[in-house]
């Protein structure tokens, strides 16, 4: 029992029905708001050191033991995705104080802001099909909010779509429970994880699985089901569209990884073709969208499409260094795209548009901008020796170890692709012409850049100290890699 | 279309007067039946809150506000505490969180009488129930231009 | 029972699907309401319907109900009624801004 495992959603859900209270007082909010980031981010960090230490932490909730009650359930991976929720949060929060407008943080934006926390923090940590539910329902809802805000027409439009469609996939979410309670007779996952390598009806847990992973797929964007993603992600202000564009998606990766470790590695040869094919065209169509699109935002939300399906052929390849290569991709890619949306959210606000065509030459009035940006990109493009060097080499690496050379190339090939589409964006909006006026050349946007500078430093750290991060991720995923630990630390390590 | 006292509605403003208490007294009776036979905080939050609603119906805006001085957001926030304190209380006490207690009192009046930790627990849901249903309801009412 | 259930939820599944599919609003939250029903009730009676005591020790039955099931819908159903409100405000907004609540013309274009 460690009730430590409450407090990275118990906190922001505390803070956030505080700061109901004091929706008219932007700087009580403010200051309430950045503390409660802070701590979380202090408490991310020792739960990472005790999951470190002691293995697996387990909680069960109201002290109902294991099968039966809720259990909260964090190993390396989930403590991992905490801590860089944590860093996103506390972030973007500080980016959102300099840039969210007072009508909107009068209008609760704050509460929402940490309720979403909740959700992500509570989807990471839950032992528990259920639970993952209503904390992803807790996350979606909050999100619903926080895009709408603001309720221009083409934020009305937009987020209807999204609405509508994440509404949809919770409904199938429900279903894909029913059946499962169904066949198992549980929703424990480290209970379902045991029973469904027992039970021999695979075709019922193929379905099963599949629905789960088309459920999740609608979340992370994979695929058939990423449409909504670039639309939906280019209407909300800066702060908000670089917390979801950073984090959002990747807590649907975390349950396609967790639910396909832990609970369907019963059938490999069909599903593991399904995720890595999935993941490759993901990959393309994400790459040519950004490739095509003349929009700082679009091309960035274009991104994330393409990179999700990196992270999805990691899990599919579904070796040790694949699956480390995967989690070192989420976390390089939530530093880098939060880094990037809030560059974005910059320039924007120094030209007033988000147009590739009518933006240029900010690298002369905004050199600090320009370099931060350059550096960034060129990590996300996967260049040495920043972040996405390592975590695609690896990547690659185990795809010619498990002899997929044609996904190994796709990868490599949509890399240049990757690196074209920023190359794009440093082009026109960094060189050229100055087509912004001398005043806005004049706006300083220093303040602006204070979030994304840890960003930067990250995302170089993760690069040159490749070698203990990684053997640190190869941790965390041979953790994944035999669920008999997780299973073993529910089921009869818990409650002492 | 505008909401106006509309006096040829006696109907419903009789009915409304007596109905309003019954439903809030069966809401009441909800409230606390909960736990081990149906009821519980969600469905005795709904009853109030169709109660209340019922009593916008019959009566104008105005004058219910005047009656009825709450701020739902407020009630919310306020629900939601009152919820988490509870949960958060047993782990004060080293137990994990959400734990509950429960222990046999004699009371005046009420005799003996099952108190638990799930009780507040369950008045925080109810209040956030009401709160939010109201809230809802009326946005959509109060755009009505 | 059981069956009659299935057959409910299958109606439930295929009106909402048609209704989803529609391009009127109104008719796509109606159609999704239709269809969070059905996967409640499928949700309800995919542990088989049982008809025994409530799972409390004192009562000495033979037979108690698994309150698995009911505990899962009731706060399915919590938060579906939420996502519903909320979605009704939405699509209510969206009207309001647009005049219209045919979807082909909330389509919109790629660039804007």
């Amino acid at each position: 029992m460690n009730n430590l495992l409450v407090l990275p959603f118990l906190i922001p859900f505390a803070v956030g029905a505080i700061l109901i209270l004091f929706s008219k007082h932007i700087g009580l909010q403010r200051f309430l708001s950045g503390l409660t980031a802070m701590l979380m981010l202090g408490v991310a960090i020792y739960l990472l050191s005790v999951v470190r230490t002691e293995g697996v932490v387990v909680l069960e909730v109201g002290s109902w033991s294991a099968p039966f009650g809720i259990v909260l359930v964090a190993d390396l991976f989930a403590a991992i995705m905490v801590l860089m929720s944590a860093i996103v949060g506390l972030l973007c929060l500080f980016f959102a104080f300099r840039t969210i407008a007072p009508e909107r943080e009068k209008f609760y934006f704050y509460p929402f802001y940490f309720f979403l926390l909740t959700g992500v923090n509570g989807a990471f940590l839950t032992g528990d099909i259920f639970n993952l539910f209503v904390f992803f329902e807790v996350m979606l809802i909050s999100s619903y909010v926080l895009i709408v805000m603001g309720g221009t027409n083409y934020q009305l439009r937009e987020s209807l779509k999204y609405v509508v469609m994440n509404i949809f996939a919770s409904i199938l979410f429900i279903a894909t429970m029913a059946f499962t309670y169904a066949v198992t007779g549980t929703l424990n996952m480290a209970q379902l994880a045991e029973r469904v390598a027992e039970l021999e009806q695979v075709g019922v847990l193929n379905v099963i699985a599949m629905f789960y992973f088309i459920v999740f797929g609608m979340k992370g964007a994979l695929f058939p089901l990423y449409f909504w993603l670039p639309r939906s992600y280019y209407g909300p202000p800066a702060a908000v569209a670089a917390l979801f564009g950073g984090l959002l998606t990747k807590v649907g990766i975390y349950a396609i990884i967790r639910t396909f470790t832990l609970i369907f590695p019963h059938n490999q040869e069909f599903t593991q073709p399904i995720l890595i094919w999935v993941g490759a065209i993901t990959i393309v169509i994400g790459g040519l969208g950004a490739v095509s699109n003349f929009d700082f935002k679009r091309i960035l939300s274009y991104h994330i499409v393409s990179q999700v399906g990196y992270m999805v052929i990691g899990l599919g390849l579904y070796t040790s260094l694949a699956i480390a290569a995967a989690i070192y991709y989420i976390v390089h890619n939530i530093i880098v795209k939060t880094a990037l949306f809030l560059y974005a959210g910059t320039a924007q606000r120094i030209t007033g548009t988000t147009d590739l065509k009518q933006m240029g030459g900010l690298l002369k009035t905004h050199p600090l901008l320009g370099w931060m940006f350059f550096i960034t990109g060129i990590a996300i493009a996967g260049i040495p020796p920043f972040s996405g060097f390592v975590s695609k080499l690896s990547l690659v690496v185990s795809s010619f170890e498990t002899e997929q050379y044609a996904v190994g190339g796709i990868a490599l090939a949509v890399g240049m692709l990757t690196l074209f589409s920023m190359i794009k964006i440093f082009m026109y909006v960094f060189w050229g012409e100055q087509k912004h006026t001398k005043a806005q050349g004049k706006t300083k946007v220093g303040d602006l850049l204070l979030p994304a500078i840890p960003l930067v430093i990250l995302t170089t750290v993760l690069g040159v100290a490749a070698q203990p991060i990684l053997s640190f991720f190869l941790e965390a995923s041979n953790q994944l890699l035999d669920p008999s630990i997780y299973i073993d630390s529910v089921l009869k390590g818990g409650g002492a | 279309m505008k909401r106006q006292v509309r006096a040829s509605n006696l109907m419903l403003h009789s009915i409304t007067r007596v109905v309003t208490f019954i439903l809030l007294a069966f809401s009441i009776y909800l409230f606390f039946a909960g736990h081990n036979s149906p009821g519980g905080g969600f469905i005795g939050g709904l009853m109030t809150a169709s109660a209340l609603l019922l009593m916008y119906l019959g009566f104008d805006m105005k004058r219910i506000k005047k009656a009825l001085p709450f701020n739902f957001t407020t009630m919310i926030a306020v629900g939601l505490l009152v919820a988490l304190f509870t949960g958060v209380s047993s782990m004060l006490f080293g137990y994990p969180f959400l734990t509950q207690f429960f222990d046999y009192y004699d009371l005046p009046v009420l005799g003996n009488t099952e108190l638990s930790t799930a009780l507040p627990f369950d008045l925080g849901i109810y209040l956030v129930v009401v709160a939010i249903a109201l809230t809802i309801i009326l946005a959509i009412a109060e755009d009505d231009s | 029972m059981e069956i009659l259930m299935s057959i409910t939820v299958g109606v439930l599944f295929m009106v909402g699907t048609y209704l989803l599919l529609t391009k009127s609003l109104l008719r796509i939250v109606l159609g999704l309401i239709l269809l969070s029903h059905g996967a409640h009730f499928l949700l309800l009676t995919m542990s088989g319907l049982q008809s025994g005591t409530p799972p409390l020790l004192n009562l000495n039955s033979e037979a108690y109900a698994d309150p698995l099931p009911q505990a899962l819908v009731l706060t399915a159903l919590v938060i579906s009624f939420g996502m519903t409100s909320f979605l009704l405000v939405l699509s209510y907004r969206t009207y309001k801004a647009f005049k219209t609540d045919d979807l082909e013309q909330l389509r919109g274009s790629a660039d804007e």
